[in-house]
């Protein structure tokens, strides 16, 4: 980078920052700025140098949302749209189990079927259990082919690429055999015998409640966000300004009142009115939520950036590198039972024909479209939310066009190689 | 960075120091010499298999001072800072911390020490920021999550201490700062983890005039905050202008040990090339210490190696 050319007076630390402002940093925006402007500015010299964040793949939303809507006015209809969220929910969640891995510089190809197991575990136990422990079942199913993956890539050195493609085929027949055995599947599927379950992607919030949980969600966020403003300039730091922080505040608003009024509007037919934000909204935001704090706020987190930015410093430093890399294994196959769960409950049922292969495409995709890094080190779980919002924009929108399987596909793997192609030369103008 | 004018090749930070520290009863911080020396080397051997890669290695690093290891390739200057730094375990000799006897049997037991070793690649994550790396692996937590503003603080502090103030934001990730911010932000790693030993491993090998500097200075820095210095470097220019001591190595063993005042440039490169020069450096009869400070060397180093006694063939004779 351009640092060598801006030796500062050095009795003046102020104005050597100053003039350093001028070299393109790429440090977060909000800790450089001192105004929206320079905000803007810096933001855009992020991108140029490959810290592309969240931008380009909003904009790639946007440009696919109007093609579509363009093609077919059915797109942007509520009822579609809501269809679209709960559809996209699983590819969004396997996004986020993937984005556990690839931070490392580790990639899962086995997280469709590790989840596709976790829900048929999940549906042949709520035969006979109370749902929350089926469910826990089905995550604990995902923990345990998790820790299995970790181990045999941490204590063998095995590439983890082989050991979950062996677990991508290994986990199908499982799937297969499980479902013959449960006896509850004679056609090759499970049915979901109970009505929450079901209701985890189906059911609807009230339309009041849906008002109520959006503004109680947002107000936490916001004041989140100017809590640890405060704390960061109480404690005589660079803080973000004040213009920064309220955009963040207005766009999550924002966002938050459009799910709401499109949950809320009338979706149903004539006889029957459907309305409210599916529950699986919630889910979702939840496990973003979660899944964010741990990476950002914890030890595990920042030592999970450590090893995909550096794993030989991280080793000197004294992290345990088997045991990170075997927790987010294990988280990863966790979150890919979560989707799993989804999927089932999305589909009433868990078959044998669910094409785990492809699920592990959108998840990557998902991961990799919302600007994760392929080789480690650079990404976070709202990357899987956006990629995965756009995947399932794709597959949604080429569903009503009435396009067939094979060109969803090869549509999904052109935006998958696009994605990755952004990846790889953002990077390399980064570097240079 | 430090005062500017350290820049002319002069070592300011060293203008208080005694000249030589043998020749005096106090060492730079006023303290009686009876105090022993922050590290010692006594004896120290090393085998790799067949290979005797050092040799009876008897080095006293003080606090405050920065000492220099030169040497020709494969005079073992990368074995003895690992055996410092606790990745090997040295076969033979002793290790003595603050005049006791220690055994640096991982690298974190010397780390625990205050034995910081700043590698040539640095060990950083470039995708981290300069706080982040600065505490990585000793993270304080604040109601089970990092205290980021404790970190931020702290890192700001340690970087001013040293004079750094060249970065932009210490919330800049590292992979975007020059080859010398990267060295200073290594060094300040090792400084907030209160290191007292800091080895340092080329810090200079790949970086341009100015960058140089900027290292050289924080050399300084850290010697007149009372911190030992151990540098290995093949830049004699590098050495002349920030080392009090030189150690010179020479087929696994210590040619010599003299204060930089009793050297010059030529007079390195004479014993690096051939294990002696004029009344310094081994010689047949004569101890390889005669420079450095009485005491420090057995005075038993009758066999001293003389210039062509290649010290990696006397054992050829053990290999399977």
């Amino acid at each position: 980078m351009s640092t060598e050319t801006h030796q500062p007076p050095p009795d003046s630390a102020e104005q050597s920052d100053e003039l350093a402002a001028e070299a393109a940093g790429t440090a977060a925006p909000e800790v450089l700025a001192g105004s929206l402007g320079e905000y803007a500015r810096i933001q855009l010299r992020r991108i140029k140098n490959g810290e592309s964040g969240a931008l380009p793949v909003t904009l790639g939303l946007i440009a696919i949302v109007i093609y579509f809507q363009a093609r077919n006015s059915l797109f942007l209809s509520p009822g579609n749209l809501v269809n679209l969220l709960i559809q996209g929910s699983p590819y969004i969640v396997l996004g986020m189990a993937e984005v556990f891995v690839l931070l490392l510089g580790e990639i899962d190809l086995s997280v469709g079927y590790s989840g596709a197991v976790a829900a048929v575990i999940m549906a042949w136990a709520v035969f006979t259990v109370p749902w929350w422990v089926a469910i826990l079942l089905g995550l604990a199913t995902g923990a345990v082919i998790g820790v299995v993956f970790g181990m045999l890539i941490t204590r063998l050195r095995l590439p983890s690429f082989v050991v979950t493609l062996a677990g991508l085929l290994g986990l199908q027949g499982l799937m297969i055999v499980l479902v013959a055995r449960s006896g509850h599947g004679p056609g090759g599927s499970i049915p979901i015998s109970n009505s929450i379950i079901d209701d985890l992607t189906t059911g609807n919030l009230s339309p009041a409640a849906g008002w109520i949980v959006m503004v109680v969600v947002v107000a936490v966020a916001a004041a989140v966000l100017l809590l640890r403003d405060r704390q960061r300039r109480a404690a005589d730091l660079v803080t973000p300004p004040l213009s920064v922080t309220a955009l963040k505040i207005v766009v999550m608003a924002v966002a938050g009142v459009v799910v709401v009024l499109v949950g809320n509007a009338d979706r149903g037919t004539a006889l029957v009115s459907l309305r409210g934000v599916p529950w699986v909204v919630l889910i979702v935001l939840g496990v973003l939520v979660i899944w964010t704090v741990l990476l950002g706020r914890t030890r595990f987190g920042r030592y999970i950036y450590a090893i995909g930015g550096n794993a030989e410093a991280a080793r000197r430093a004294g992290v345990n590198l088997n045991m990170i890399r075997t927790l987010a294994f294990t988280l990863c196959g966790i979150t890919a039972a979560i989707a799993g769960i989804l999927l089932a409950s999305r589909l009433g049922s868990i078959s044998t024909d669910t094409d785990g292969g492809q699920l592990v495409l959108f998840a990557v995709a998902a991961a990799v479209i919302g600007g994760t890094h392929l080789f480690g080190g650079h990404g976070k779980m709202l990357n899987a939310l956006l990629g995965g919002l756009v995947v399932a924009a794709i597959y949604n929108g080429l569903g009503l066009l009435g396009l067939s399987a094979a060109v969803t596909y090869i549509v999904t793997a052109l935006v998958l190689l696009a994605a990755v192609t952004v990846d790889a030369l953002s990077r390399r103008g980064g570097t240079a | 960075m430090t005062t500017p004018s350290a820049a002319d090749g002069a070592r300011p930070a060293s203008g208080g120091r005694a000249p030589s520290p043998a020749a005096t009863t106090t060492d730079p911080a006023g303290r009686p010499i009876q105090e022993p020396p922050l590290l010692e080397l006594r004896g120290i051997g090393k085998n790799f298999g067949p290979v005797r890669a050092l040799t009876d290695i008897n080095l006293d690093v003080p606090a405050g001072q920065v000492t220099a290891i030169v040497g020709d390739n494969g005079a073992g200057k990368s074995t003895l800072i690992k055996t410092i730094s606790g990745i090997w375990q040295p076969d033979d000799g002793q290790i003595l911390w603050q005049g006791g006897p220690v055994h640096l049997h991982s690298p974190k037991a010397a780390t625990d020490l205050g034995i910081a070793t700043v590698y040539q690649d640095l060990a950083l994550c470039d995708n981290l920021d300069i706080v982040q790396n600065m505490f990585l692996g000793r993270e304080p937590l604040k109601q089970w999550q990092l205290d980021e503003i404790g970190m931020e603080l702290a890192a700001k502090q340690t970087l001013a201490d040293l004079s750094v103030v060249t970065v932009r934001s210490i919330r800049q990730p590292v992979g975007s700062l020059s080859g010398g911010q990267r060295q200073a932000v290594a060094v300040a790693k090792a400084v907030m983890q209160k290191a007292q030993l800091v080895i340092m491993d080329e810090p200079t090998a790949a970086l341009g005039v100015t960058q140089t500097r900027v290292v050289l200075e924080l050399i300084d820095q850290l010697s007149s905050r009372g911190i030992a210095v151990l540098v290995i470097s093949h830049n004699l220019n590098d050495v002349m202008n920030v080392a009090d001591r030189v150690a010179v190595l020479y087929l696994g063993r210590l040619a010599a040990v003299a204060p930089i005042e009793d050297l010059d440039t030529g007079s390195i490169v004479e014993l690096m090339t051939t294990g002696r020069s004029g009344h310094i450096g081994a010689a047949p009869g004569e101890p390889v210490h005669a420079a450095s400070r009485p005491g420090a060397g057995p005075g038993s180093r009758a066999d001293g190696g003389t210039p062509g006694d290649s010290n990696i063939g006397d054992h050829t004779g053990e290999a399977p």
